[in-house]
């Protein structure tokens, strides 16, 4: 009964965070947090980071790559299947609804939801800059690290803005691609030099 | 071949090769349904203009709306809602199967490889990148269209207002009735609304 419970938490999570994203999968950051660390404390704040890296390396949508990666870190395969599912099926209703029942002017010209759109979208954009300080502090980033996230930003960003096309400099896989081996490369490096320590002090 | 068939087909490789997010995948998308003339340039104009519009990931939104619409636009005896239906469930499976199974298939190889110092090493580079790129996509929405469609100071100014409350509201610890509370995302997306309906919509 307990699991049967966790299951359907689980997908009613997703398909609350499914009917308020708004602007792409980055946006949904702070609902997911809210949700799955915050209220029901499935995951740690910093393996949620680790679960954005792989949805992010890997193709499809990111929205839905979140929500399989969460499902599957908390029940496996169904876990997956269930956040999946939970989080696209609000768009997928809405959506029918709309191609059914109205035609695309009816939206398009619609005061009344441009107009609600319009405050919302500043409010995405809020929604975007809280997770970065709170992943920051999850992430422990300080004085020696905190240039990384930086560089990151302003590359990626500065690429899409200005439209100074460096090419290389857009692609977050990139990026990412960087941190992985410097991460793997600083670990090395430390290992070396604890073993060398540890020979000097045999000695 | 039946348009059903073309459909996943054509899903399945957005799917596969769309890297980056819903917006990066729409010139992919354009590709593989308008080029072969399943819907027109204008229809699909719309459509992502709708599913800006509607809430959810926009990937899912356009592929639920090109299913829909592709059959009949395709042979005018399929123009129906119950084919309509049909098409709009196998495109939008189609788009999230390959990665549902890459991302569970690589979150199975990390846990296995999970105590390996290398693993744990990749992992501790990787998080100053991701909070990087979170920080990246809040700077690329801080652009016009997203504050000032019509490039006016007020509007503007009302936006500004609006984000910087929106931040405090989902990030400060408020007090209330005895407590520090910070306000749940969705509520605070539904005031923004209200504050759009009320500025704009009036």
């Amino acid at each position: 009964m307990f699991i049967m419970k966790e299951y359907w938490q689980l997908f009613a999570s997703f398909f609350k965070i499914g009917a308020f994203t708004f602007g792409g999968g980055w946006a949904m950051i702070s609902i997911i947090e809210r949700e799955i660390v915050d209220k029901f404390h499935w995951i740690e704040r910093d393996d949620f980071l680790d679960l954005l890296a792989v949805a992010q390396s890997l193709p499809g949508i990111l929205a839905v790559n979140i929500a399989t990666a969460v499902g599957d870190k908390l029940h496996g395969m169904k876990g997956s299947a269930l956040a999946t599912l939970g989080c696209i099926l609000p768009s997928f209703l809405i959506i029918l609804l709309i191609a059914i029942f109205l035609t695309p002017d009816m939206i398009k010209n619609n005061v009344v939801i441009s107009s609600i759109f319009m405050g919302i979208r500043p409010c995405v954009v809020a929604l975007i800059v809280a997770p970065v300080i709170t992943s920051a502090k999850a992430a422990k980033i300080g004085m020696k690290t905190f240039w990384i996230p930086l560089i990151v930003a302003l590359m990626i960003s500065s690429d899409q803005l200005f439209g100074i096309q460096l090419g290389f400099g857009s692609n977050p896989i990139l990026f990412i691609i960087l941190g992985a081996i410097g991460g793997w490369g600083f670990w090395k490096y430390s290992v070396r030099n604890l073993n060398k320590r540890k020979n000097l002090s045999d000695k | 071949m039946n348009i059903y068939l073309k459909l996943i087909w054509a899903y399945l490789k957005i799917g596969i090769f769309g890297f980056g997010g819903g917006y990066a995948m729409l010139s992919l998308v354009e590709h593989s349904v308008v080029d072969p003339g399943w819907i027109t340039e204008t229809m699909f104009t719309d459509i992502v203009a709708i599913s800006q519009m509607t809430p959810g990931p926009i990937g899912i939104n356009s592929a639920t709306y090109i299913g829909y619409v592709a059959p009949g636009e395709y042979n005018a005896a399929l123009a129906t809602p119950l084919w309509g239906i049909l098409g709009s469930i196998l495109a939008t499976l189609a788009v999230v199967l390959p990665s549902f199974f890459l991302v569970i298939y690589s979150s199975h190889f990390i846990r296995r490889h999970q105590e390996s110092g290398a693993i744990k090493a990749v992992f501790s580079g990787l998080r100053p990148v991701v909070v990087g790129l979170i920080a990246s996509a809040a700077i690329m929405l801080m652009n016009w269209p997203n504050f000032s469609p019509d490039h006016s100071t007020p509007q503007l100014i009302y936006s500004i207002i609006i984000c910087v409350v929106s931040f405090c509201l989902v990030y400060f610890k408020l007090p209330w009735r005895g407590n520090r509370v910070s306000l749940h995302p969705i509520l605070v997306i539904c005031m923004a609304g209200l504050a759009g309906y009320l500025l704009y919509g009036i």
